[in-house]
This record gives C-alpha cells, structure tokens and sequence, in this order.
C-alpha cells in the first residue's frame, strides 16, 4: 500500500516535470520525483517498531565479537539511510544547478514558459 | 607496475578543486596544472592495461565496502578517456582563451572526467550512480558554459532529460538493493543467478535500460543530444560526443545489463532494435542538417547505434547458446567501434570548434573554400571523415568491418546491409561537410581569416595521427590480444563476472 503510494508520488513528479509548461514547475516536478525514491529508499529500511541501527553495550558479545540476535532482529536497515543522506546531496547540487540556470534564462529571455524559449530547431 | 585505482579519481578530483583558487591571475599555472593531471591520466590508463585487480576502499572487505574493480573493459575505456581528455585539454589551452573564467572551465572539465574515470572503474552499483552524477552535473554546467541564449536553453533541457535519466537509475538501483540485499554488483549478480529475476528486478532492468539509454541519446530518448552538444564549448563538445555519451550510456548499460543482471534473448533483441533505429534515424537526421556541429551531434547518435548493435548481436548470440566465437567477434567490434568513435568523433568537433574560432560561424551555407585558408584543419577534417565513413585504411572501416563480417557469420544478413547502408549515409554526410565547408567560393567576409596556431593544431594532428593508426589495434596480434580481447571477454563471459570479483 505504502509503496502504491510512492510510486503514485514518483508518477506525480513524472507528470509534472513532462507534462507543464514552466520552467520552475518543471524543476519542482524533478524535485518531486528525487523525493519519492527517496522516500522509497527510506521505507525498504523500515520495519515497524525497529530500533536505531546502533549497538548499545550489553548487545555485543565482546569474547566472539558476536552481535546478539535481538538486536538485528530488531534494528532497521542503516544502508537505505546512508543512500538517501547521498542521494540528498547530490539532489541539492544538481537543484541549484537547475534553478541557476533558470534564473539566467529569465535574464535573457524574460520568461519562463518553455513554449516561448524555442531558438534551438531541427 | 601497479597502478593504484583510487588515483584514476583522486587525481583529477583534486586538480578539480585546486584550480579556482588560482582565479583570473594564475591562469597559466591552472592551465600547466589541469594539463599535467590529464597527461598523467594517460600515462596511468597506459600502465593499467592488462591488469586486472579489484581495490577495496578503506579496506572494508567486498560485501559491507565500496571496491573498484579494474578488468578488461575498465581498462579500454578509462584508455579512450583519457587520450581523448589529454587532447581536448591540450585544445583548449588556446581555445578557451576565448572565454572569461577558464580557470573555472578546467575545474568543471577535471570534475567530469573524475566521474567518467569513476563510472568506469566502480564496482559498486550505488557508488556508480555517484559518479555518473558527478560527470552529469559537471556536463550541465559545461553545455551552458557561455551563458547565453541558446547555451541556457540547450543546458535546461539537457538537464532535465538528464535528470530524469538519472532518477531512474536511482529507483532501479532502490529496487536492486530491495530484492537482493546488495549494493557490489559481484554479489547482486550471484543473488540473481541463484534466484532469477522476479517483477521487481525485471522492472529495475527496464529502469536501468531507460536511464542509461537517456544518458547514451539511444534514439527514442535522444531529444537532448542535438541541442546540448552543438551549444557546449568546442572542446567540451568533443569530450561529451567522444567519451561521456559513452561512458555513462553504453559503458554503464553493457556492464549492468552482461554482468549484472546476464543477457537475455529479449534483452539481445531490444539491444540491437534500439541501436538500429539509432543508427538509421540519426543518419537521416544528420544529412538534413546546415549547422556543422548539429550535424555531428546527430551523427553521434548513429554511431552509438553500431556500438549498442554491436554489443547486443553479440549478446543475443550468447543467449541463444550460439557459437561463443561469433558472439565475441560481434562484441569485440563494438568495443572497437566505440573506441574509434571516441577518437574521430572528438577530433570533427575540434575541427568545428577550429573553423568556427577563424570564421565566426557554424552555418555550412556561410563557409565555402576553406581549404586553402585553414589547411591543417582541413587535413585533420578530412582524415576524421573518412575514419567515420568507413574509407579504408583509417580506423572506422576495421570497426565496421568486423561488425559486418559478424553479422553475417551470424546469418543477420539484413543488419550487414543496414550497416553498410547506414555507412554510405554517413559519408554522404560528411561529403556535405567538405563539399559546402572547405571547397567551392571563399565568401567575401571570410578572405581575411588565418590558420589557428599552437596547441590546437598539435591536438588536431595527434588525434589524425590516432585516426589512422588505430586500425593497428586490430591487425597486430599482440595490441589486439592486449587491449581489445580482454575488453570482449569481460561481456561475452557475462554473469561469471561475479565469481571472478568475489574469487580476486
């Protein structure tokens, strides 16, 4: 159910950065679209009623080095997370990127309907 | 020697962030500096061949770590990187003088091919996406470089294509880490072969296709390339058509589709429809065209086409159990395709960014009797032409050859007949490009104009030099033993990729 609605999110974003016309609404649909997979990414970790992914004392075995079975019965996927604190970055440069580039059309053309900015052809 | 792996990202990644300190008054230094990184690049990519190893960053063992691996095709394609980024930077010592902020343009230039090093070398199905975004982002910034109307528009829309391509990736590499628990391609691929492919990863590998084939302009996903290339900076035109195009679409897509996830016969199928309609569909657009860069750029996305046809016959032929000695042969001529493209292709859009420098224009119907006026150039152009057309002793005709001879060895009779088609379709155009360019009436406005001097004419005739001598690379054994074989065999051996990475 969850993941329906994800997509249907991801589908959103889709839509909206084909589908309108002006620039700043196209960028917030590639935001929308960055956002779901992360959203995604998060819930493929998630498990109801885990734990934080930290090993506290007590969990550890310090003679094997074991990890005690409770606690990775419990804890939820940390990888997931890592990816989407990367992705976040990477989400962030390449939107300002955009939204500078924006800006310096606006300069130039004094709109931001696509349908006007048409010098390129062919 | 040994080559150490991270240095093929360290180095320019640091170069990367050292060069703006040096601001407008140091720009020689900057200059000095991006061009040693890359000359240095070079000497590595050459020391790198034949080796095969897999490095573990910070020595976190394979499963929990990030590790890079260095087999066959990483080899030939940081290779086709680096000679074409050493000669584009030794371009653009005298051609970006042009431009305000050079010492900013060597940064982003050095920041691209720090991804383009990484997509090639990392093993690690997450950290691959990291660093194709960092050469995207690197190339969006690059295209709209100038600044000015077309440039911004041309980068707007490269970007949100881009973007979009990149997302996908991003939602296929999700679902891979959700089905198999992993994110190192070696053991995503044993998770596969022990479980088979489910909806989930049949729908990553359709992400993946669509992404990847975004970033490769494979024609239902082309709208981008002839926009964004012409507009770019000559040089960065040449590194985007040669290398980058390549390398985060056709490198990335032949290793996630062969190693990762193991070839299919639809797979095989979809491969050389979408590299045929490519070819076909970009020669004809590219004959149409009156702007010498655009026609290149659409001509680019034909000679990706032999690259991706060439890769899937290969692949198809590997599915279907068939002779593996065909199937390599088919592979092995795309590979070298590939390469040869890397080459003619970036030396035509330095030739352009020449001509366009002297004569102030890129419109075919402005220019007339070059020939006489830019002689070098019209030398290297004319190598470039025929290397692409497929004239015989120049390197594209051993590509296309062998892309022939394997089709049909393969009994593909009418795809030899569609390459060969296409190849006259290609030399119609580049024809055009010297009949309207450099024959004919020299125009009024253009009697004035002189040669350029220096470092472009030295990177011109490197790259001719290459043009002719790549056919080598085929005809002596030992360099084809050397460099393009083991390259083959890393697809053609497919998912025993991962038993090779988890057994080094």
């Amino acid at each position: 159910m969850l993941y329906t609605l994800c997509f249907l999110l991801f589908m959103i974003g889709l839509y909206c950065a084909v589908v309108k016309k002006n620039m700043v609404k196209i960028v917030i649909g590639i935001m929308i679209m960055e956002y779901a997979v992360n959203l995604f990414l998060i819930m493929l970790g998630f498990r109801t009623g885990g734990t934080a992914p930290i090993v506290s004392r007590g969990q550890l075995d310090t003679e094997t080095g074991q990890i005690a079975a409770g606690f990775l019965n419990s804890s939820v996927d940390p990888l997931p997370q890592a990816l989407v604190l990367t992705a976040i970055v990477i989400s962030l440069g390449s939107l300002a990127l955009m939204i500078s580039i924006c800006i310096r059309t606006y300069e130039k053309y004094g709109t931001f309907d696509i349908t006007q900015i048409r010098r390129l052809k062919g | 020697m040994i080559v150490p792996l991270p240095a093929f990202v360290a180095i320019p990644l640091v170069t990367a962030f050292l060069l703006p300190i040096f601001g407008k008054k140091g720009k020689t230094i900057a200059t000095f500096l991006a061009n040693l990184a890359t000359i240095s690049l070079l000497v590595l990519a050459i020391a790198s061949i034949g080796q095969t190893r897999v490095y573990e960053v910070g020595r976190w063992s394979i499963p929990l770590g990030i590790n890079l691996v260095l087999d066959g095709l990483s080899s030939l394609l940081l290779l086709a990187i680096s000679v074409v980024s050493s000669a584009v930077m030794f371009f653009s010592i005298r051609y970006m003088e042009q431009y305000t902020a050079k010492s900013k343009y060597l940064s982003l230039f050095m920041l691209m091919v720090a991804g383009m090093n990484g997509v090639a070398l990392s093993g690690d199905i997450f950290n691959l996406f990291v660093f194709l975004e960092i050469a995207s982002l690197a190339s969006y910034a690059l295209v709209g470089f100038g600044c000015e109307h077309e440039e911004l528009e041309a980068s707007f829309k490269y970007m949100v294509l881009g973007s979009i391509g990149s997302i996908f990736i991003l939602f296929a590499v999700a679902l891979v880490y959700g089905n198999t628990g992993s994110l190192n391609m070696a053991y995503i691929s044993r998770a596969i072969q022990n479980s088979g492919l489910n909806i989930g990863l049949t729908f990553a590998l359709s992400l993946f296709v669509v992404g990847f084939g975004l970033k490769a302009a494979l024609v239902p996903f082309h709208a981008w390339l002839p926009d964004a290339h012409p507009s770019a900076p000559a040089p960065i035109s040449a590194m985007l058509s040669g290398v980058l195009i390549e390398t985060l679409g056709v490198y990335a897509l032949a290793r996630v589709v062969f190693n990762v996830f193991g070839i299919s016969i639809p797979m095989g199928w979809l491969l050389i429809v979408l590299g045929l309609v490519s070819m076909v569909a970009g020669a004809f657009l590219a004959i149409g065209q009156w702007d010498l860069k655009r026609l290149m750029a659409y001509s680019s996305i034909s000679q990706v086409g032999y690259v991706i046809l060439g890769i899937g016959l290969g692949g198809l032929i590997i599915a279907r159990n068939g002779n593996v000695a065909w199937a390599s042969l088919a592979i092995l001529g795309g590979l070298f395709h590939l390469v040869n493209h890397s080459v003619y292709k970036s030396l035509l859009f330095l030739t352009s960014g020449s001509v366009q420098m002297s004569t102030g224009t890129r419109q075919l119907k402005e220019m007339g009797g070059l020939a006489e006026k830019l002689p070098v150039t019209r030398a290297t152009c004319t190598v470039a032409s025929a290397s692409i057309a497929g004239i015989p002793p120049f390197s594209g005709f051993w590509s296309k050859l062998i892309l022939v001879i394997a089709a049909v060895q393969a009994h593909f009779y009418w795809v030899a007949a569609i390459i060969v088609f296409v190849s006259l379709c290609t030399l119609i155009m580049y024809l055009k490009v010297q009949r309207y360019a450099f024959l004919g009436e020299l125009p009024e406005n253009l009697q004035e104009i002189k040669e350029n001097r220096g470092s472009m004419l030295a990177a011109m005739v490197f790259l001719a030099c290459l043009c002719v001598l790549m056919g080598l690379l085929l005809l002596v054994p030992a360099l084809r033993a050397g460099i393009l074989e083991p390259a083959a065999k890393v697809l053609v051996d497919g998912v025993s990729y991962s038993a090779n990475v988890i057994g080094m």
